[in-house]
């Protein structure tokens, strides 16, 4: 295959692998803070439509997005509020709301299926988008894409480098001692859950107006990436670097499904899209196994030097929740 | 006491009335900004569910596999586990019902062995996906929803991949599904209508197992301790591992056979949504009801009913038939909500 060819496509990955980014890291802050927003699915395909509705009624891209955004958070405050306020299961509102959000964004997104409407327009960085590999790659996308490059790094840094988010971390791992140095837990929850939300619902019109442009219904081919976007913030350990680099490898496969396609006619293209699916299951497996008590007997079973080996590399692999997350906090 | 018990229940009845109200009053709204009539998009869901016997027999038929997957669910939410990977149990038990059918269909078995066969692989599909649910839970420490999710996706790639690769049509696959099976292997359904008593029979006997097992046995009291509290009903000597198993196969089983009767008794073939979201529907249901069995059946005929009655929107209103889904998802969402208030008001 052809140098530009390749190049064209990975850069065409990070692209695609833009909403899921934001969906992703959206969801680790509001996991890293306590609460888990399982409706992100409903949400992604509720804000891809009422984005691309918005963008193409105001003929506005902003209007668009700054929806999206708005959408998203709301959904979310509906978990924070039920969760945090009410104390009712978050997996029970949250799946809830992944299914009434779809059919929704289904029902009312119904007149605006196959419209023609505004797309994001490329932007290549002048300078950078000259150089070479790299220019092809990174500084030929569109502002959403910069974006998401833009908030791996200021979460990373804010999760890890700074006081808030230090103080984010510790209300989701010990909400009680948080609480005792003075952190308004539950307050910082609501915060963090819609916060976390909003960025979710950039995703939709990130795919509705620039990766998958425009609205198709149930074949837009949006539905699923939000249970990928919850199971990427499990693989990436409550790390946005490493949820990015998950959402990254997800994009590859599937794009590698598409190159792959002519090769082997025998394999429908629906199979190869949702190749990476088991292979999900089998890196939540690789990072969760880690975890399981029998591993440990059997490791201990073993001779030292194989027993070492193996505890190292899933130690690597192995990731743990936030201590209190799905936990309520009760400031008695 | 007796006073005080009499009137929380008074008080749950209203706020499970005012909830009722308020998602009638949000589906309300939702029409209101498509431009649509609500009291004509009412009156129609209404006419499409019980305006000719044909439909309210329709209405069984779907009830049916919403039964089944109820049923389990039940289980495994008794057990404290989330499987969402059911819809994905059903899908494989429409495979390897149609994948019996198949192989049977040469023979010269009599129709009826061959029927329940089907069945009985049915029900071993649905199990055998949700024991892999199961252990990747229980060895790999993988969670159950992620596992499920996972899971569902393979099995709709699966059913395309067989729809349109080994088991295609004759000539070429499409999205119509796999080639309808001879009369004969179609389970008897009513003269002049779509529903087989066989498999209703099945759905209604599954709901009532279910709810003895949950009501009156040793099994379903463990069962309801593991799902309190797993860490203390293991210190108390309860094998909380086997029960969840157990829970997660049973609950297999049925989806299993709700795909069975998906493709014996409804579809004769096997196509691409074969699972007919009844799986994530009778998530709903229980929820809806609180994972009781008792109300479980009566609320999944009510759910069918708007399914079934949704079903013309397209064509007479133009309007889109996930509007069942928004009432449905809205009725739950505000159920849980004023329980939330509820609770809130009386502990303060």
């Amino acid at each position: 295959m052809d140098t530009q060819i390749i190049l064209i496509g990975l850069a065409g990955v990070l692209a695609s692998s833009a909403p899921i980014v934001f969906a992703t890291i959206g969801e680790t802050f509001a996991e890293r803070s306590g609460v888990i927003n399982l409706s992100l699915n409903g949400t992604i395909l509720l804000t891809a439509m009422a984005g691309f509705a918005v963008a193409v009624t105001t003929n506005s891209l902003v209007l668009g997005f700054l929806a999206g955004a708005l959408i998203g958070g709301l959904v979310a405050l509906i978990v924070a509020f039920s969760s945090i306020t009410l104390k009712q299961s978050q997996v029970a509102v949250g799946f809830i709301l992944a299914l009434t959000c779809r059919d929704l964004a289904y029902y009312l997104g119904n007149p605006f299926m196959g419209l023609q409407g505004p797309r994001v327009a490329s932007l290549p960085i002048p300078g950078l988008a000259d150089i070479p590999i790299i220019g092809v790659i990174f500084f030929q996308q569109d502002i959403p894409v910069y974006a998401s490059f833009l908030l791996i790094i200021v979460s990373y840094v804010f999760i890890f480098k700074t006081k808030p988010g230090l103080m984010l971390q510790g209300i989701g791992e010990k909400p009680a001692t948080a609480f005792v140095r003075g952190a308004n837990v539950n307050r910082m929850r609501y915060f963090y859950t819609v916060l976390g939300g909003m960025l979710a619902g950039l995703a939709g019109p990130m795919f509705s107006l620039s990766v998958k442009a425009g609205w198709k219904g149930t074949i837009s081919g949006l539905d699923g990436f939000g249970w990928i976007a919850l199971a990427l913030t499990i693989f990436g350990g409550w790390n946005p670097l490493r949820a990015a680099f998950g959402a990254y490898l997800f994009g590859l496969l599937q794009w590698l499904g598409l190159v792959l396609q002519p090769s082997l006619p025998n394999i429908p293209s629906q199979v190869l899209q949702v190749a990476p699916f088991p292979l999900m299951i089998l890196t939540l497996l690789l990072v969760n196994i880690g975890n399981a008590e029998w591993v440990d007997r059997t490791l201990a079973a073993l001779p030292e030097k194989t027993r070492k080996w193996l505890a190292n590399i899933l130690r690597s692999l192995r990731t743990s929740p936030p201590a209190s997350l799905g936990v309520p906090f009760e400031n008695e | 006491m007796t006073t005080m018990k009499t009137s929380s229940r008074w008080s749950g009845i209203g706020f499970q009335a005012l909830a009722v109200l308020l998602a009638l009053a949000f589906t309300t709204i939702v029409m209101l900004i498509s431009g649509a009539d609500p009291l004509q998009v009412y009156q129609n869901i209404l006419t499409g569910a019980v305006g000719s016997p044909v439909k309210i027999a329709d209405i069984l038929v779907a009830w049916t596999p919403l039964l089944l997957a109820t049923a389990g669910l039940l289980l495994t939410f008794t057990a404290g586990l989330w499987n969402i990977g059911i819809e994905g149990q059903i899908t494989l038990g429409a495979i390897f019902t149609t994948w019996a059918l198949r192989v049977l269909q040469p023979t010269d078995l009599p129709p009826a062995l061959i029927i329940t066969i089907g069945f009985i692989a049915g029900a071993l599909g649905g199990m055998f996906w949700a024991g892999l649910v199961a252990l990747l839970k229980i060895f790999g420490n993988v969670n159950e929803i992620f596992g499920g999710l996972g899971l569902n996706f393979v099995a709709t790639a699966l059913t395309i991949w067989l729809i349109f690769g080994p088991w295609k049509r004759p000539g070429v696959g499409s999205m119509s599904g796999t080639e309808p099976f001879p009369l004969e292997l179609w389970l008897p359904t009513l003269q002049g209508f779509r529903l087989s008593p066989l498999s209703l029979a099945m759905g209604i006997i599954a709901i009532v197992i279910v709810y003895i097992l949950l009501r009156g046995t040793y099994f379903g009291l463990r069962l309801k301790a593991v799902g309190r509290n797993g860490r203390a009903a293991f210190l108390m000597g309860i094998p909380t591992t086997r029960y969840m198993l157990m829970a997660f196969l049973l609950c297999g089983l049925m989806a299993g056979l709700a795909g069975a009767t998906q493709v014996l008794a409804v579809y004769h073939r096997l196509i691409p949504s074969i699972s007919s979201g009844y799986g994530f529907l009778g998530m709903m249901v229980a929820m809806l009801v609180n994972y009781q069995a008792l109300w479980a059946a009566p609320v999944a005929l009510f759910f069918a009913a708007l399914n079934i009655g949704s079903i013309q929107l397209p064509i007479v209103l133009k309007l889109d038939s996930s509007l069942s889904g928004v009432l449905q998802g809205s009725l739950v969402l505000f159920v849980l909500l004023m329980d939330g208030v509820r609770r809130r008001l009386t502990r303060s």
